[in-house]
């Protein structure tokens, strides 16, 4: 058998494990990892300048192409620099691995220097977690790493490697495992039949169904399957934040996104429905507005592979425990059997209804022909890009303008933290999708406070090329935390106020970027076409946009879901 | 309610503290834990007895389910079981106060398992209630001195069995 070392071990496990690209950066506890990681020609290390941006940029990487992201740091610092992006992937059931070294299992417990408990600090936000005490323990703790990560619901694995654990001087036999094997994990991956029968039923005696989808169906591949079912019941679809793209956003049938910022219609459809069918979605507090007004004449039909998301905030009146594509094709197989068929004129009374709510134009807004309004710039950007960029999003406003303005077509083409909602994670993300996909447009839709959040990245950007187009925002303030002090705190703007933005074109020059600076809405249009039209290029778009402008609708706090605010004057 | 869950584990570093993490995570009340090795040196089986409503409860077995090292979760409080707890309580033990003490420990079918001049330990097994009871019977007849409980441990009563 080969006889490697346990710095070697850990990276001939992730050539096996067939890791192209690794986000990282080298310290003190992980300088064997990367020396061997020097003579190893098969992957591509990006470093970072703050471990931060290497999680989110693993994380970006990941949810443009379902590929487990890897990230390698160095103890402590390194290590504890890590936990905001960890979280921000856990919270939406991401799949990573993040290697950190760790000081020689003699000093573990000695406050030696860079020690941290990574095991510890990290434990409340992983999915799991490997302390390797012996070299020979690597292979099998990167094997089960990547395959907890990915399998049953996906998120981030930590493996923390010791010091003396790497030494290059000792050899140990490798051989990585082909397989594993856990008896304690065996995710449920097929629903129960009974139950999925019970669904058809309920589905097809159905008056006014809403299907509400969530991230779970991305993480699973089942968008067609979505889509398929949608379709065969003529089902009006809402989407969460997270399940963008899952269902097209372009399609008849889509009410967009609904909960807080949700669509009017998308709420109202929610709120009085009689059947919602939740696919890989959670009920998310920024999801059901008040519990227990919460859709109040609706049988709930929830399906999701983590039981523990079932019943939680909302009762489930027919769970359903499996991967959201399995399910969908039993259901499917069980309509079949039963022979059963939703007549498309069956919810034509449902659909009048949504359409008298559509009617409303909930989105429709203030035009100006003195200032960006940043609506404009998001309906610019699906202009511009033709509804086809991969768009990652920072924290805010703008966010929720993305998410609104933006009709995604496809799965994994809206990358976001919206579980954490963690800003600074647009811009490293959007790195992650170009290096991921460098035959993709990528564009991170941020603002001016959360592009400051790691703005560190335009170096890296400039070490490897990484041509992604940063659209700001530039509202100069918190424009969220404006807004919510503006509604709900009479107008007290308690340090929300950016006093002083950088020149955001001369700082993009400075790392040999290029700076656009966009003030007036005449010259939105052909600045976005010439950012785009360099394809090669960073573009930081700093476009001044209309600080005064509110996301709307907004739900009312402690109401229903039918309880919104829909724009300064006007609310449901 | 109370319930008391049974729980079999990994026996592997980190197992237990992501258990106790888990309870002080998601707010969940930890009333005693108990954790040793089982027959199967690779495996541990805990005993936690908590607080809550039966909607909580399902939340928290499915919670500890899906901890990555369990392998097995069960409630005990959800039929025909048995459970126990060890105590040893030291008391002061002089003049007639030795006498009634040891009458207190024979009711209650505890042993003296150590003695001084001017103190019993005294063993006590059983249910939390019957516990609480002996304190409270040594409290009128003597000074407790210090009391060590064990927490509960429990086991289902016939052929009901928590196996991997
Ligand atoms: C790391 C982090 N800190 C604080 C917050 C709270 N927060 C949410 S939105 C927001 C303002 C974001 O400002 P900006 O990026 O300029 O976006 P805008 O709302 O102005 O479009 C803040 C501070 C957060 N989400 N993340
Ligand atoms: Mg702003």
């Amino acid at each position: 058998m080969e006889m490697l070392s346990g710095a070697e071990m850990v990276i001939r496990s992730l050539q096996d494990e067939g890791v192209k690209h690794i986000f990282g950066y080298p310290g003190g506890s992980v300088l064997d990892i990367y020396d061997a990681l020097f003579q190893c020609s098969d992957i591509e290390h990006f470093l970072v300048r703050h471990e931060q941006a290497a999680v989110h940029m693993a994380d970006g990487y990941t949810r443009a192409t379902g590929k487990v992201g890897c990230v390698l740091v160095t103890s402590g610092p390194g290590a504890t620099n890590c936990i905001t992006g960890i979280a921000t992937a856990y919270m939406d059931s991401i799949p990573m691995v993040v290697l950190s070294g760790q000081v020689p299992t003699g000093f573990i417990g000695d406050d030696a220097f860079q020690e941290t408990d990574m095991i510890g600090v990290s434990r409340p936000v992983v999915k799991h977690s490997f302390l390797c005490k012996k070299a020979e323990d690597i292979p099998v703790a990167i094997k089960k790493a990547f395959y907890l990560a990915a399998t049953g619901r996906p998120g981030p694995v930590v493996v923390d490697l010791p010091k003396d654990v790497q030494n290059p001087k000792l050899k140990f036999p490798y051989q990585y495992p082909e397989s594993v094997q856990m008896r304690s994990y065996n995710p449920t991956l097929s629903g129960h039949k009974g139950q999925i029968k019970r669904a058809v039923k309920a589905l097809m005696a159905a008056k006014r169904p809403v299907l509400y989808v969530g991230g779970g169906a991305i993480n699973a591949e089942a968008s067609a399957d979505v889509i398929q079912l949608a379709e065969q019941c003529n089902l009006p679809v809402a989407t969460t934040l997270m399940g963008l793209g899952a269902f097209p956003g372009t399609h008849k049938q889509s009410l967009g996104m609904l909960g807080m910022h949700g669509t009017y219609e998308a709420n109202m459809a929610m709120h009085n429905s009689d059947l919602i069918f939740a696919v890989g979605a959670r009920f998310d507090d920024r999801v059901t507005n008040a519990v227990d007004k919460f859709c109040p004449n609706a049988t709930i039909m929830h399906i999701d592979i983590d039981p523990t998301s079932i019943s939680k905030i909302i009762n489930a009146d027919i769970p359903i425990v499996g991967s959201v594509e399995v399910v969908l094709r039993q259901m499917q197989e069980m309509m079949t059997e039963m022979d059963a068929a939703k007549e498309q004129e069956d919810l034509a009374p449902w659909w009048q209804l949504i359409d008298t709510w559509r009617a409303r134009e909930c989105l429709v807004y203030e035009k100006s022909d003195k200032v960006i309004k940043p609506q404009q710039v998001i309906e610019t950007l699906y202009k511009v890009t033709k509804g086809d960029a991969i768009i990652t999003s920072d924290v805010g406003q703008h966010q929720m303008f993305g998410a609104l303005y933006y009709p995604f077509k496809k799965p994994r083409q809206w990358i976001n933290s919206g579980g954490l909602g963690t800003m600074g994670f647009g811009f490293p993300a959007a790195m992650g999708c170009k290096v991921a996909l460098p035959d993709e447009e990528v564009a991170c839709i941020t603002g001016d406070g959360s592009i400051q959040m790691n703005i560190q990245e335009l170096s890296t950007c400039m070490q490897y090329n990484i041509p992604v187009k940063i659209i700001s925002l530039n509202n100069r303030s918190l424009g969220m935390v404006k807004q919510w002090q503006k509604m709900f705190y009479e107008g007290r703007q308690s340090h929300s106020y950016m006093d002083s933005v950088p020149d955001f074109v001369k700082l993009a020059e400075a790392y040999h970027h290029v700076g656009i600076r966009v003030d007036k809405p005449e010259e939105l249009e052909p600045a976005l076409e010439k950012a785009f039209a360099m394809k090669d290029r960073l573009v930081f778009l700093d476009i001044a946009v209309d600080p005064e402008e509110h996301v709307y609708p907004m739900q009312i706090k402690f109401g229903s879901m039918q309880d919104m605010f829909l724009s300064k004057t006007e609310r449901t | 309610m109370r319930s008391i869950l049974s729980i079999l584990i990994e026996n592997e570093a980190g197992a237990l503290s992501r258990v106790v993490g888990l309870f002080s995570q998601r707010g969940y009340n930890i009333e005693s834990l108990t954790v040793a090795v089982t027959d199967d040196p690779t495996l541990s089986r805990m005993t936690i007895t908590t607080h809550a409503d039966e909607r909580k409860i399902e939340q928290i077995l499915k919670q500890l389910h899906k901890l990555v090292d369990v392998l097995k979760v069960c409630e005990l409080t959800d039929g025909a079981h048995i459970e126990r707890e060890l105590m040893l309580v030291k008391v002061k033990a002089t003049g007639a106060k030795r006498d009634e003490v040891k009458r207190n420990a024979d009711i209650f079918r505890g042993q003296i398992v150590d003695v001084t001049q001017s103190v019993y330990t005294v063993q006590l097994s059983g249910t939390t209630e019957k516990l609480d009871a002996f304190i409270a019977a040594l409290g009128e007849a003597t000074e407790i001195v210090e009391v060590v409980r064990s927490g509960v441990c429990g086991i289902a009563r016939g052929e009901r069995a928590l196996r991997p």
